[in-house]
């Protein structure tokens, strides 16, 4: 069990095209970064999500043409409290990026990517349906797993895992 | 009251067109899908897809078990590829453990992963071409799929949820006259897939429904997240078995068949080659299969073998804390993607540092291939829609979970 502990130092992570990129294009956008189990993460402030999403997409050196996942992550009760998370793909480079916004509970929103990749349409309404994240530009938010007139948001971790009866 | 009348999500655009709901029952929705059509005569104006029906709350579940106790949970999503689930998910894990898994474990798991990719192809060959109105194939097809799960029960003891895949290994050695039964089958199976294209691949009504049908771009296909053969169909070169190695994958040898024309043909003709790579690459495992232990060495995440248990105290004791307590893994998050029969299927897996994962998302391949239906069939006709949601290899507890 060797595991190396995580980079967390933006400093040193600078070497990392995507994000030298994203630094070099707005270093007030990133956050943090983390190298960790051979994955790179890279914190994004929540305005800027969709502009780094074009940015990535549209750079040569990066080429992260594919989103492969949006997901999001609940740490209730800890604030900020929800981490919506963003799997890229780079098909020519094969390569794996993982991009993360961190939202408050209050009324957690933030900017759809469904103007830069149309296949996050069907993730970021899941998003919504079993977290109650909105997504700002989404052509269709609605609930898609759950039904139509369901109450509360199933995947939150002060809901139980058996429901409401 | 308020589901006793659900809104309508799908409203008539003009007077001549007409809604047509498809599904939840219907045969060819492969399932439990519910399409909106709008049609215009026999033409499709507008469709969408209606997902939901088969929920289970799988993420909610895992979330609240152990993480060895999510295994027979993954079979369940996508229940024609149980060892791909299996193998996604245990690999996931392995990464947060930082687990060092025997060459012997890894070519099993490739073995078996292939044989469920054949598994897969041949239910999705057999019931598309039924859709189409080729009755016969599905008969020959289940014959061969017969003899998998066969072989499935025999290592696992299941022929669908096999949960034969363990964090640190495999669960079992496999039985006596196992790998022979393998070597049966892949002899024979080349000359079965003849026999599948035989009736298909020339035969001019399979050409006429599936040629030109459905058509996807490149660009499309890209954009709207499709994976597996749905992507390679359009001509998008790209495997996560070959381009991403997993479980030593990088030590085989076989092609990945890509086709450029992007519609039901294409897509066909990229699964029927993969039947082909498949059964090559069983083949090269059974061939090179290395000898050794078949579970990683970690007393503290890996079930002692019985013998063990029964002479030595410390393997009792392991293994007493691991059936109670679950094995703790180190604070931090995965994502573990395989090739599946459908496509890309990854698996995030977030720890906290106990012993239950903080949070455990599927990315299911059908559910950003079924985004492509829209862009295949709007503006064709109404027969096509069956032809191209066959063609996407849908299944439905993937898609919902």
């Amino acid at each position: 069990m060797a595991l190396a502990p995580a980079v967390t130092d933006l400093e040193s992570l600078k070497g990392h095209p995507a994000l030298a990129r994203l630094l070099a294009w707005n270093a007030s956008a990133v956050q943090g970064a983390k190298f960790d189990r051979g994955e790179m993460t890279v914190f994004v402030e929540r305005e800027h999500i969709r502009q780094a999403c074009v940015l990535l997409r549209d750079d040569a050196v990066c080429g992260f043409n594919f989103l492969a996942d949006v997901t999001c992550v609940d740490w209730h009760p800890a604030e900020p409290r929800f981490e919506v998370v963003y799997h890229l793909l780079s098909i020519p480079n094969k390569e794996r990026l993982r991009l993360k916004v961190r939202l408050n509970s209050g009324s957690p929103a933030i900017e759809s990517v469904t103007s830069v990749w149309p296949g996050a349409n069907y993730f970021e309404r899941e998003v919504f349906d079993l977290f109650g994240i909105r997504f700002n530009g989404h052509p269709y938010l609605r609930r898609m797993l759950m039904p139509e007139d369901w109450e509360g948001y199933p995947l939150r971790k002060d809901y139980p895992v058996e429901g409401y009866r | 009251m308020a589901h006793l009348n659900p809104t309508p999500v799908l409203e008539p655009g003009q007077d001549r067109t007409m809604i047509l709901n498809m599904g939840p029952q219907h045969p060819s929705t492969h399932g439990v899908l519910r399409v909106l059509l709008e049609i215009d005569g026999e033409n499709v104006v507008r469709i969408m897809p209606d997902i939901g029906f088969l929920h289970t709350g799988i993420e909610k579940t895992c979330e609240a078990k152990f993480y060895q106790q999510v295994v027979p949970l993954t079979d369940r999503i996508d229940y024609l590829c149980p060892m791909t689930n299996n193998l996604c998910y245990v690999l996931a894990v392995e990464k947060l453990l930082g687990l060092e898994i025997p060459p012997k474990a890894q070519w099993l798991r490739v073995l078996l992963n292939e044989l469920t990719r054949i598994n897969s192809h041949l239910v999705w060959l057999g019931t598309h071409a039924m859709d189409i109105g080729a009755m016969t194939v599905f008969l020959y097809c289940f014959r061969e799929r017969e003899e998998i799960l066969r072989m499935f029960e025999m290592v696992s003891g299941q022929r669908m949820m096999t949960s034969y895949f363990r964090v640190g290994g495999i669960a079992l050695e496999p039985p006596l006259g196992f790998f022979d039964r393998v070597r049966d089958f892949a002899g024979y199976f080349p000359e079965k897939v003849d026999e599948y294209e035989n009736l298909l691949t020339g035969n001019p009504i399979w050409l006429m429904r599936t040629k030109g049908v459905a058509t996807i771009t490149k660009e499309d296909a890209i954009a709207l997240g499709a994976s597996g053969p749905t992507m390679r169909g359009s001509g998008v070169d790209f495997d996560l078995r070959r381009d991403m190695p997993y479980s030593s994958y990088e030590k085989f040898q076989f092609k990945v068949p890509v086709a450029q024309d992007g519609d039901v043909f294409a897509r066909y003709a990229c699964r029927v080659a993969e039947l082909r790579e498949s059964i090559g690459i069983v083949r090269q495992a059974l061939d090179g299969m290395p000898e050794g232990p078949i579970k990683a060495d970690a007393p503290k995440v890996v079930l002692p073998d019985r013998e063990k248990m029964k002479t030595e105290m410390e393997a009792l004791i392991y293994h007493f804390k691991i059936i109670t307590e679950g094995f703790a893994v180190p604070a931090g998050e995965v994502y573990q993607a395989v090739e599946s029969p459908r496509g890309e299927m990854g698996y995030y897996v977030v720890s906290d540092g106990t012993a239950k994962p903080y949070r455990v998302h599927m990315r299911a391949a059908c559910l950003a291939n079924l985004q492509t239906l829209p862009t295949m069939c709007e503006g064709r006709l109404l027969a096509d829609v069956v032809a191209a949601i066959g063609s996407i290899d849908i299944v439905l507890g993937e898609i919902d979970r």
